[in-house]
């Protein structure tokens, strides 16, 4: 990965993505903004808009409609960037695989770089994944690794 | 004066959630309102009658990550309706504390938003630091933060631990304090009345027009609560009051929440107190054919849902009719006229909630052809090509 990379992780700036969640990732997310979590000790900060962005933090199970808008806001992003999918609904689709709302997962779509788990997952475990992806930019490997 | 069109999303660093409004302005005075939705659909309704009633409790509770009890809440009530059966007296209790922690940490949530909203970050800060007290009692009730998994039609599936019910209680009480602090800051705050006091007036004839709902409809002086108008659970047997004002503008919806805080520890302390003993599940064995339904008060106001059964293991018919859905049209009378500066905090002073909200329609149109982009692209190709034939042209 490149030396631009691993400059823009001192302070990560992030722009959240929903695309059809319950919402409860998201809550989770600006949750770590709050004092008991305080992403911000880490430089991470939430940004409005997506060319301000590092990080693309996707929720969701990736409807129809916002899917479109995902990709369209992927195109946005400055290069180089990374892309963290929270909650099983990014991961998998989890409960709504079998909807007829949501097609592909996620990662079809937007080549995603690190995983978190959980339904929700815990302030501790976004912190943990987003730690882990800095890790994965300091150590250079460019493989998809899995929280 | 010319018009203007002010569109806020779907991605927008104001919302949570996708979703999309498109103002209309004059000036600086908002003269209509639009709201698209559909970023969030899922096709819940449709998912539900796939699964059997108790796998389906599970996925009711995925329409929102806020409003995680109340659906499972309504669905369970309307299996029940089927039947029906009475649920065991604990289970009653225990529905209802879970329900009201919810109602706390929903309501004080808003609170926060709000207080981000107006530009003062420091209530959202003190809130949500409140908040997360709420979700640690919630964790040891139920094992979660968010999504609790505690109802199944005919009971709980879990039960409150005898040893744990001294810890909620004084976790809770250590939050009272703060609450109290809070609540003076907020409601004497001359800043906040400047900015929120005659601000976007639901008057109490459009409330009732409009059919709003919860707190949006009892800041406008309807005094409609399901708790109170047909109690369910263990709401007629705790003591407690509804909160109604009479002003309907962005202060009085907010007022109506931060009361409704302290009456919502109130009933949980109140039940706790009284926690009977015994069974907390009924058993359902089979689910007759029939439909019923069951309507709860969530911490935005009516939650309806509607199961037809036909006597197999899974619904026929599953209708979710959130309470965002009804309070969302007040814009049209909340909104307009107002100042742009003023749109954001009044359209979420209603406490939208999209996900609830979704729905899609379907055009189902007999024996005629639909077009599609696609289809049209052909025949405009064919058009030329026919006119390219008539006039001579290679």
């Amino acid at each position: 990965m490149s030396m631009k990379l691993k400059a823009l992780l001192k302070s990560a700036w992030v722009f959240h993505l929903s695309t059809g969640s319950c919402n409860n990732c998201d809550i989770e997310i600006l949750d770590c903004l709050t004092p008991r979590f305080d992403i911000e000790r880490f430089g991470m900060l939430l940004v409005g808009s997506i060319k301000h962005a590092d990080v693309l933090l996707i929720t969701g199970s990736g409807n129809r409609k916002s899917m479109e808008r995902a990709k369209r806001l992927y195109e946005q992003i400055p290069k180089p960037c990374l892309v963290v999918a929270v909650g099983e609904c990014a991961l998998s689709r989890g409960m709504f695989i079998h909807s007829y709302n949501c097609p592909v997962p996620i990662d079809k779509v937007i080549p995603v770089d690190v995983y978190i788990p959980g339904c929700p997952p815990k302030p501790e475990a976004i912190i943990a994944g987003v730690v882990k992806l800095i890790e994965k930019v300091k150590k250079g490997t460019e493989k998809k690794s899995s929280v | 004066m010319a018009k203007t069109i002010i569109p806020i999303g779907p991605y927008h660093p104001l919302q949570e959630e996708p979703e999309f409004f498109i103002l209309t302005v004059e000036g600086e005075k908002v003269v209509d309102i639009d709201v698209h939705i559909g970023y969030n659909h899922r096709g819940i309704e449709k998912l539900s009658e796939t699964k059997t009633f108790d796998q389906s409790t599970f996925v009711i509770e995925r329409i929102c990550g806020i409003c995680s009890t109340s659906h499972p809440f309504a669905y369970t009530r309307a299996v029940e309706d089927i039947i029906p059966i009475e649920v065991p007296e604990r289970a009653k209790y225990i529905r209802t504390i879970i329900a009201e922690g919810e109602r706390i940490h929903s309501h004080l949530l808003w609170l926060g938003l709000a207080g981000h909203f107006l530009g003062y970050d420091t209530v959202f800060m003190w809130t949500w630091k409140l908040r997360e007290e709420i979700l640690d009692v919630m964790e040891i009730l139920t094992g979660n933060r968010n999504n609790y998994a505690m109802f199944k039609p005919g009971g709980v599936r879990r039960d409150i631990k005898s040893e744990d019910i001294p810890v909620v209680i004084k976790k809770i009480d250590s939050i009272v304090p703060t609450l109290e602090m809070l609540k003076k800051a907020v409601i004497d705050d001359p800043v906040i009345h400047a900015r929120t006091k005659g601000i976007g007036v639901l008057s109490k004839e459009d409330a009732i027009n409009y059919c709003a709902l919860g707190p949006t409809a009892r800041a406008s002086g309807v005094a409609r609560d399901v708790r109170k108008n047909s109690p369910y659970g263990a709401y007629d047997k705790v003591e407690w009051d509804m909160i109604v004002t009479h002003n309907g503008d962005v202060f009085d919806k907010l007022v109506v929440r931060v009361l409704e805080v302290f009456e919502s520890i109130k009933i949980i302390k109140n039940c706790f107190l009284n926690l009977p003993g015994g069974e907390i599940d009924a058993n359902i064995k089979d689910i007759p054919p029939g439909e019923g339904i069951g309507h709860i008060e969530a911490p935005r106001g009516e939650c309806f849902h509607y199961v037809r059964s036909d006597g197999t293991n899974r619904p026929v018919r599953h209708k979710v009719r959130a309470p965002t859905f009804m309070n969302l049209p007040t814009y049209k009378a909340t909104v307009i006229g107002e100042d742009i500066s003023d749109a954001t905090i009044i359209l979420a002073a209603i406490d939208p909630c999209y996900c609830c909200t979704e729905r899609m329609t379907v055009c189902n149109i007999k024996r005629k052809k639909i077009y599609s982009g696609k289809d049209l692209i052909k025949l405009s190709r064919e058009k030329t090509k026919i006119l390219r034939n008539k006039m001579g042209v290679k």
